[in-house]
């Protein structure tokens, strides 16, 4: 068995991806800007065993990965929280976790969440694609998915290890609730679209992935038809395809739109929309977004 | 030139979350010299934290703001103008003209299919916007009477380098992917690599010209045919 700076895949899991901050700053060309889902989850593994918060982690999809490490190295594991072993060994969660050169770490299927990130000293360091390393499933920028006995080069140790043995973190909840600022493009629906969205019946769909959170439930009636003119979408858009049921765009979403965006996702809940599992119910919260500036709602 | 001088009081500024603001302008050329503007004041350090300035058919929208409404009310007192557009870089685009489309764009144009090359290679294009997919720029720039819709189904795999039209706009596939466009030929130029710099041959404001590689160097250029 060689040793040296990489970890290698033993399993792959069902989706496991390489992911750091993204590569905002160039969705003018068309680049998604990626990164990490469960943003938080991505910092506190980095934190957990010494890596600046650009260091980038590997964030699992409810199957959890396997991968051994070439030498000894200290691993965390945050996000959604599954059983972790080492060696087949019990090991701590959200909590730097020294491995000897050699060792297999094993995440298993999440028991709550979606979305487990594992951060190594030294981060992984694959080539970065415009600043990124970052997996970007819908334009192919940054390394494909792990596949089984892939390697990926380690960086060098920035840090120590942090000085805790488990990171406190929040509990996820049965029902997902993410606050929504309705617009760009409320007025493109009927008066009591806003109530349909914050009323019950959405569900996340099987559909789902980095790129969109699909939702299963009522659709949102319109008040102007037909296609928008192509503009700018930003990360947690609310946008409502023809069929009328919304999808929620995450960190892989295309830069530009089509069909129009009836609100958007509270920044600080997105983390919550990444670990929500398909079949998790999600409830949205109107709530009021930036006032007092000279903007012009007409009515159409 | 006053064509972006007389609509500002249209323009509406709509915020977009709780970090972002959708400007919709009038026509085009708005949102160019808005993107210019933009542009000249993030390099003066204006406009901290600001990630990304898009701009779409009748949009910009700029994202990564700690404060949109402040923005906002500088915004509304701006009066860009297309006097302080700058050009922009001209990219030459060499096509062989034998698209998979060619013979039904001809139709549709009532010309002949040797004459699709030089009608679409006559004018000068601008990039409107980027999107779809890295390096993918919607160009604007083909007269109104050759405009023409989406197939009516799209293929599942178009070529990396094909030239194509829809919906008003000419584009260039950067790489294969599914796509609607009606194909009228294909180019050698790469127009997205992302060990490059540039990264994209096309960014919004670039200036496009298409060389019909088969055409005699004296080509008329003349659109009226």
């Amino acid at each position: 068995m060689s040793t040296g700076r990489f970890v290698e895949v033993v399993r792959s899991g069902a989706l496991s991806t390489v992911q750091d901050l993204g590569r905002p700053g160039h969705a003018h060309l068309g680049v998604p800007r990626s990164g990490a889902l469960d943003l938080p989850a991505h910092l506190l593994a980095n934190r957990l065993v010494g890596n600046p918060a650009d260091a980038a982690t590997i964030e699992t999809t409810i199957t959890g990965v396997s991968l051994r490490v070439g030498q000894a190295a200290t691993v965390a594991v945050t996000g959604a929280w599954a059983p972790v072993t080492v060696d087949g060994r019990p090991a701590g969660w959200s909590a730097p976790v020294s491995v000897p050169a050699g060792a297999r770490v094993d995440v298993a299927t999440a028991k709550r969440g979606l979305r487990s990130y594992l951060a190594f000293s030294g981060g992984i360091a694959v080539a970065p694609v415009l600043g990124s390393r970052s997996t970007d499933l819908l334009s192919g920028l940054g390394p494909a998915p792990l596949a089984v006995g892939d390697r990926l080069p380690l960086g060098e140790v920035a840090g120590p290890p942090a000085p805790v043995d488990v990171a406190p973190t929040g509990t996820l909840t049965e029902e997902t609730t993410l606050r929504v600022v309705l617009g760009p493009r409320a007025d493109w629906f009927t008066d009591d679209a806003p109530g349909i969205l914050a009323g019950p019946g959405y569900r996340v769909s099987t559909l789902s992935n980095r790129v969109g959170m699909r939702l299963e439930g009522p659709a949102l009636p319109r008040r102007i038809g037909g296609e928008l003119r192509s503009e700018g979408v930003v990360l947690g858009a609310v946008q409502v395809p023809a069929a009328g049921t919304p999808v929620i765009f995450l960190a892989d979403h295309p830069t530009m739109g089509g069909y129009p965006v009836i609100g958007v996702v509270h920044p600080d809940d997105l983390p919550l929309a990444a670990q929500a599992a398909p079949g998790t119910p999600i409830r949205f919260r109107i709530v009021e977004g930036v006032r007092r500036g000279p903007f012009l709602y007409r009515k159409r | 030139m006053s064509r972006v001088d007389e609509g500002w009081a249209a323009v509406r500024i709509i915020p977009v979350g709780l970090r972002a603001l959708l400007v919709e302008v009038p026509e085009p050329a708005y949102a160019h010299a808005l993107v210019a503007e933009l542009d000249r004041r993030r390099e003066r350090g204006e406009l901290p934290g600001v990630e990304d300035v898009v701009p779409g058919e009748r949009t910009v929208l700029v994202d990564g703001l700690d404060d949109p409404a402040g923005l906002a009310a500088q915004l509304a007192t701006w009066r860009p103008t297309s006097a302080r557009l700058p050009d922009g870089p001209l990219v030459e685009v060499p096509v062989r003209y034998d698209g998979a489309d060619l013979a039904e764009v001809a139709r549709r144009w009532q010309v002949r299919e040797e004459d699709v090359g030089r009608i679409h290679s006559a004018p000068e294009y601008r990039v409107a916007f980027c999107g779809f997919a890295p390096g993918f720029g919607y160009l604007t720039g083909l007269p109104e009477r050759y405009h023409l819709p989406r197939r009516a189904v799209p293929r599942t795999r178009v070529p990396a380098g094909s030239v194509a039209l829809a919906g008003g706009y000419a584009g260039i596939y950067p790489r294969d992917s599914p796509g609607g466009w009606q194909l009228l030929g294909r180019t050698d130029l790469v127009l997205f690599d992302p060990g490059r710099n540039p990264v994209a041959l096309l960014t919004p404001g670039t200036r496009v010209r298409f060389r019909d590689v088969d055409a005699p160097e004296d080509a008329d250029r003349d659109v009226s045919g």
